[in-house]
């Protein structure tokens, strides 16, 4: 089978997903069971996906702990995101040429 | 705020996801080319489905001969977060928000690019979101593009030291709130510790769908626990 066809089937699928609920959802929820669940959602689904992958994002135990220990501090502090994440990858890489 | 600030806004919140994404698509570049794709198409499928979960089980299926159905449904099931995502977004999208804008903009609707979006105070505007896509897109086919062409070129140090950074930006978004809210924080301690179990007790679980698993049930407990009261 032709792999342009596979993509396309691809991304059909991945966008009607994204598109319904964003085009046609228009009235303000106001249960606040499902107000409070839409709340949490973003943090929780950033959080599953962060532990524990981020202790295996650069391949080496050690110079994960020390830029997730970077990312903590910095973001405890509300340096804003960029300053963050490049911080904790630099701590990395440093932490890697030590190594 | 003018059309302008509001796409340079989103294009500075989202140069973070930009070079995350450059790391990330690089591995995937790699992965697709070893799979047996052209770099033309390795390149066309993050420019045309901008997801990482989906994308690497999407070439898992090419390189197997598998059928549309299974493609479809493949698709699906790792991707359906992204619904959940949509719906949610679409509770702070701006007045300016028209329909062919939703129509846009919801093909950019990615993990990282809800969670900065969601985490943002003021409503959603059209060119907040386009200019957060535009270079987050740029980052996704750019670094898979370069994998796919040239992978073995960036040296091990640099591109292992790149894959924290994603990572590191999710914590800048979830450690904030977390200090001032004990439900927040509940529900971000629980999600982690759910996500550990199943990454280790339950490695049969496909990635894409222990997140949804975990974060819906972390979600469900703060909905009942720690309801939360009109104008969040």
């Amino acid at each position: 089978m032709s792999v342009s066809i596979y993509i396309l089937v691809m991304a059909g699928v991945t966008y009607l997903i994204r598109f319904f609920p964003f085009a046609f959802f228009r009235k303000k929820i106001t249960s606040k069971f499902l107000r409070s669940f839409l709340y949490y959602i973003p943090y929780a689904v950033l959080s599953a996906m962060t532990i524990p992958a981020i202790f295996y994002s650069t391949g080496n135990l050690i110079t994960a702990v020390v830029g997730t220990v970077i990312a903590l501090i910095l973001s405890f502090f509300e340096l804003p995101l960029i300053v963050v994440a490049l911080s904790a990858s630099l701590g990395a890489f440093l932490t890697g040429l030590l190594l | 705020m003018s059309r302008f600030s509001d796409f340079r806004k989103g294009f500075l919140h989202g140069i973070p996801i930009g070079l995350g994404y450059l790391s990330v698509s690089f591995g995937f570049g790699i992965m697709a080319v070893n799979s047996g794709l052209t770099v033309l198409e390795s390149t066309l499928i993050s420019l045309t489905n901008l997801t990482s979960a989906g994308q690497a089980a999407g070439v898992t299926v090419i390189a197997s001969g598998g059928t549309l159905a299974e493609m479809a449904l493949v698709q699906l099931t790792i991707n359906i977060r992204y619904a959940l995502m949509a719906l949610s977004l679409s509770q702070k999208l701006d007045k300016s928000f028209t329909f062919p804008h939703r129509m846009l903009a919801s093909f950019g609707i990615t993990d990282e690019i809800f969670g900065v979006c969601a985490a943002q105070e003021s409503p959603l505007t059209p060119f907040y979101m386009y200019g957060m896509i535009l270079i987050a897109m740029f980052g996704w086919v750019l670094g898979t593009f370069l994998g796919a062409y040239a992978g073995e070129l960036l040296p091990a140090s640099v591109s292992a030291a790149l894959g924290l950074v994603l990572y590191g930006m999710f914590l800048a978004i979830i450690v904030p709130p977390s200090r001032k809210e004990k439900s927040v924080l509940s529900v971000v301690l629980i999600s982690a510790l759910l996500s550990v179990i199943c990454y280790y007790l339950i490695p049969s679980l496909s990635g894409g769908f222990a997140v949804i698993v975990c974060a819906v049930s972390a979600s469900v407990l703060g909905a009942i626990l720690f309801p939360r009261e009109e104008e969040s």
